[in-house]
């Protein structure tokens, strides 16, 4: 039997605000789950707290919303535990970059078999309305009446920091886009983090109008593997890298414009990439930044217990009790 | 090398032993060793090994100081004693700290090597106590054991003077080997194997040790020899362990007899790391041990192996433990299993990490937002960690619940003669997974078990029963998120009486009270049970009747703890905290029970306990 997003659904309610960025992104998920091609009963969401954590709620998957922060963490245990299934950890900014910081980066340098979503709306929407780590320098909130005095994250220059071998961006409103990335994520052995720019209407609206309205595509910049990078509304713009390292804009038709390597060894390029920004250089990359091959934490876990078994033979517990000295009384 | 010269030997019935030196002496080693070479010869044991938490805190000073207790008798033991017959001394510093331990008449053996006046100055002596008549109470033996470890190892090849020097705490092995009529035979064997790749060294160390059983046998400072007999033990099998050896072991077989794969999430910590390593070293028994990031990442992934179908384990100490309790919260709502472990050790905040107390009884009942009820099992002594740990992931996994199990650094580190159960006694705590709907066509998750109120335990990769589980109040039987009022009382209330109903799955709480006439009970939990017991035989061969309960699970209690405590005059609660389980039996049982309490980081003395019970029954 051949499934459908409508499989993928859930007889619950979906309970975001009208016009939230959510109600996209579980759409593009659940018409994109089918093509996978994995069973529904093989798939698992677990999340942590936060609108976006609600997810696993409306997916029709087994699934776990737990506690702030700590989804890749639990996750971990499931996918090392479990390498038959599909892990996917849907968290926020506040989730994966604050509370859950640290097992954001220890998951991705592991690189433990899961695909971690990212809905980046920079604010705190549950809470309603605080200040969060991607939210920008001066972000006036109800915490934050003066202005934030937090320099923000970018969450791709972390996730590559922290050694992730794969790094996409995608945008809540683009669905082609975004299933063609999560189609990516899926078929990576190993971690896979997505940065998915996600509209909140009722406290931080339009934080990301430059792209998701961005109908001629003058602010997006499309990452295609082995494509020159340009852009601009007749694809006039381009990028070059300098000899520093550092990124510039270019006009498409001078020398030297960066050719697109997501799977290149260092990850040099790619946090070059993920420092171009709208405010930067007055363009968004989106798609896949990095996608390498390393070995994998569940993969390396599986292979030590066949090593050891195939070494010392299956555990006998009777042997083990009596290992070490032993002496007996009659 | 027992033939030659012979001396007189002197029958004991039991004697404690401690060794202590600076932290690099290998004191723990030399006490390890010794332990192995009497437990070989059938007397009963018991260790305490007390060392501070600093790896190599400046050498010849006073918190330096690292000591092995060991206790052996001609009959069965409960403690490795209050205090030493014999105190072996490395340096001054190890003098000072210990002498005051050690009654008037002990045997006292020195380093007087080890006597010179920078080390002198740096443990405070103003005077060499070897020489101003401060020790005369004693029987001292002034052994210049550096020197005779030196000379001894003269000649050896590829070993440098400072390796010869090291091996000084085998000549003093040697010696008290000799002394008390051990065979050094097995400490060869291990000495051999560990250095096995610096045969050098391997042989420098046999050296001492044969040197020291030597210098015993033909120095004129021993004028006799001292034997104590095998002690009577129940036939059997046995080997010695440590608690934290034991609740490793527990927990492989555990997962043996629940036919799950065993999954421990850990953060290294003092003195539970010895259990992720130990467990590490079990991967044929298809253990996986993930060293996490924190301690919360380390529960964390415990529940999600768990979610998965794995027997998930946590293992920390209070300041790790006190991190976790947000997932246990989580574990709580979501009813699945998970054991964690607290290996007690004093507190609060960092406290004194290698020492041992009870302070975190109530943390682990009360510690959590809300009403979370949590089953709490305690280990009493090191090898009744193996039953302990099986038996918590016995009702987690029943149960599905989170469980804690109390063991501290007292148990964990100390060891006695564990004997050796046959696989076939233990129980078998295999439990089953939903594999079809379980209402009609549809699954509900949270539809109980009419006896024990547990969930149905559905692992991703069951067809048909994808179902969502989460940290939300949930409706009763669908799981579904719910903010109905009436509802989240049901539910509040269901998850407590799931938790209160485990009372009919274990035992009664046993009281011993061989002559059946006593008026004072004493109760006790956890690692106080062998100071307990043997202060009560104490108080028993004084004449006086005196009872003893001792709790294993502390949540709930067993179903006749009133009554027994009831049955009573006077309840005296010793605990090394300042009245934890007393709080408890006043709440809970309206008893008027005293307290008797300790934390001084140490375990309670026997004597001090009995001297309690002789107080309050002249009350």
């Amino acid at each position: 039997m051949t499934l459908t997003a409508k499989d993928f659904r859930t007889d619950q309610e979906v309970r975001w605000c009208p016009g939230c960025g959510d109600y996209a992104i579980l759409a593009a998920m659940q018409s994109f789950m089918p093509e996978l091609g994995i069973e529904r009963e093989n798939t698992v969401f677990i999340s942590g707290i936060g609108c976006a954590a609600r997810f696993p709620y409306y997916m029709n998957t087994y699934g776990m919303h737990s506690i702030h922060g700590r989804a890749p963490a639990i996750a971990t245990g499931l996918a090392t535990t479990r390498p038959d299934l599909s892990v996917w950890v849907v968290t926020g900014d506040g989730d994966a970059l604050s509370i859950g910081g640290n097992h954001l980066i220890h998951a991705l340098r592991r690189n433990v078999n899961l695909k971690i979503l990212l809905f980046n709306n920079r604010i705190y929407g549950l809470t309603k309305g605080q200040y969060s780590p991607t939210s920008e320098l001066g972000k006036v909130t109800k915490s934050t009446p003066m202005g934030s005095l937090d320099w923000p994250f970018n969450p791709l220059s972390l996730a590559i920091g922290a050694e992730a071998t794969f790094v996409a961006r995608a945008i809540d409103t683009d669905k082609a886009g975004t299933s063609e990335v999560l189609r990516a994520a899926a078929q990576h052995r190993g971690s896979a983090f997505v940065e998915i720019f996600q509209n909140c209407p009722i406290f931080n609206d339009d934080a990301f109008a430059f792209v998701r309205d961005d109908k001629e595509g003058v602010n997006r910049i499309p990452l295609r593997d082995g494509e020159p990078i340009t852009w601009g509304a007749g694809g006039e713009k381009a990028l070059r890298q300098r000899s520093d390292g550092s990124i510039e804009v270019c006009s498409a038709d001078e020398d030297g414009v960066l050719v697109h390597d997501a799977s290149h060894e260092g990850a040099a390029l790619a946090f070059a990439l993920s420092r171009v920004t709208q405010d930067s250089l007055g363009g968004t990359p989106v798609g896949v930044f990095r996608n390498v091959e390393r070995p994998v934490y569940d993969d390396l876990m599986a292979e030590q217990l066949a090593t050891a078994t195939a070494k010392r033979g299956e555990g006998d517990l009777d042997a083990l009790l009596h290992s070490g000295e032993t002496w007996t009384i009659a | 090398m027992t033939e030659g010269l012979a001396k007189p030997v002197e029958q004991l019935s039991q004697v404690i032993v401690r060794f202590a030196g600076d932290s690099g002496d290998g004191m723990q080693l030399t006490g390890t060793q010794f332990t192995s070479e009497t437990a070989l010869l059938g007397n009963d044991i018991s260790t305490f090994p007390d060392f501070p938490a600093e790896i190599r805190a400046p050498a010849g000073s006073l918190p330096g100081v690292s000591g092995f207790q060991v206790h052996f008798a001609d009959f069965d033991i409960l403690t490795p004693g209050d205090a030493p017959n014999v105190l072996v001394a490395m340096n001054p510093a190890a003098l000072k700290t210990n002498i005051k331990d050690l009654p008037k008449g002990g045997t006292l053996i020195v380093n007087s090597d080890a006597f010179n006046d920078r080390n002198l100055q740096k443990a405070g002596y103003a005077a060499n106590p070897l020489e101003d008549g401060s020790l005369d109470e004693y029987q001292l033996h002034s052994v210049p054991l550096t020197t005779l470890t030196v000379g001894a190892l003269k000649g050896i090849e590829g070993v440098t003077p400072r390796e010869a020097e090291r091996s000084k705490n085998m000549f003093a092995l040697g010696l008290m080997s000799w002394l008390y009529g051990r065979s050094i035979e097995p400490t060869i064997e291990f000495l051999e194997s560990k250095f096995a790749k610096r045969p050098e060294i391997a042989a420098a160390n046999v050296k001492a040790l044969q040197a020291g059983y030597a210098f015993g046998e033909t120095t004129e400072t021993f004028a006799v020899t001292y034997e104590v007999k095998p002690a009577k033990l129940q036939p059997g099998t046995y080997r010695n362990i440590t608690g934290n050896q034991a609740l490793s072991l527990g927990l492989v077989a555990a997962s043996k007899l629940a036919k799950l794969p065993l999954f421990l999430g850990a953060y290294p910590i003092t003195p539970a790391s010895a259990i992720l390593e130990e467990l590490a070293g079990y991967k044929h028994f298809g253990v996986r041990t993930f060293q996490a990031e924190d301690e919360i990442a380390a529960a964390g992934a415990a529940v999600g192996a768990s979610f998965g179908g794995s027997l998930g384990v946590t293992t920390s100490a209070g300041p790790g433990v006190v991190l976790k309790a947000e997932t246990v919260g989580l574990a709580i709502m979501l009813e699945l299993p998970l054991v964690i472990c607290d290996i007690q050790r004093a507190g609060p905040a960092t406290g004194m990490p290698t020492k041992p107390e009870q302070g975190d009884l109530l943390m682990v009942l009360f510690g959590r937002n809300s009403e979370s009820p949590v089953p709490v099992v305690a280990a009493r002594s090191p090898s009744d960690c193996f039953d302990a740990a099986i038996e918590a992931c016995r009702i987690a996994l029943k149960y599905r619940t989170p469980v804690y199990l109390l063991s501290d650094a007292y148990l964990a580190n100390g060891s006695e003669p564990w004997l050796l159960p046959s696989v076939d006694s233990l129980p078998d705590i295999s439990t089953t997974f939903v594999t079809k709907p379980n209402d009609g066509e549809s699954f509900l998750p949270y539809l109980r078990d009419e006896q024990t109120l547990a969930r149905p335990w559905a692992l991703p990769g069951t067809p048909g029963l994808e179902h969502r589980i989460g940290g939300l109040e949930k409706a009763d039987r669908t799981g579904n998120v719910s903010y109905d009022p009436d509802n989240h009382d049901l539910m509040t209330r269901l998850r407590a009486q799931k938790v209160a109903g485990i009372v009919a799955d274990i035992p009664e709480l046993e009281v011993d009270d061989p002559s059946g006439d006593a008026r004072i009970l004493v109760l006790g939990w956890g690692g106080t049970y062998g100071p307990i017991a043997a202060a009560c035989r104490r108080v028993r061969s004084d004449g006086r009747a005196v009872a003893h309960a001792h709790l294993r699970h502390l949540n709930p209690f067993p179903r006749n703890t009133g009554d027994v405590l009831r049955r009573y005059d006077r309840v005296l609660v010793p605990e090394m905290n300042l009245g934890q389980l007393l709080k408890l039996v006043r709440a809970e049982f309206l008893v008027d029970a005293v307290g008797y309490n300790r934390v001084r980081g140490l375990p309670l003395r026997a004597a001090e306990v009995a001297e309690a019970i002789h107080a309050l029954a002249a009350q």
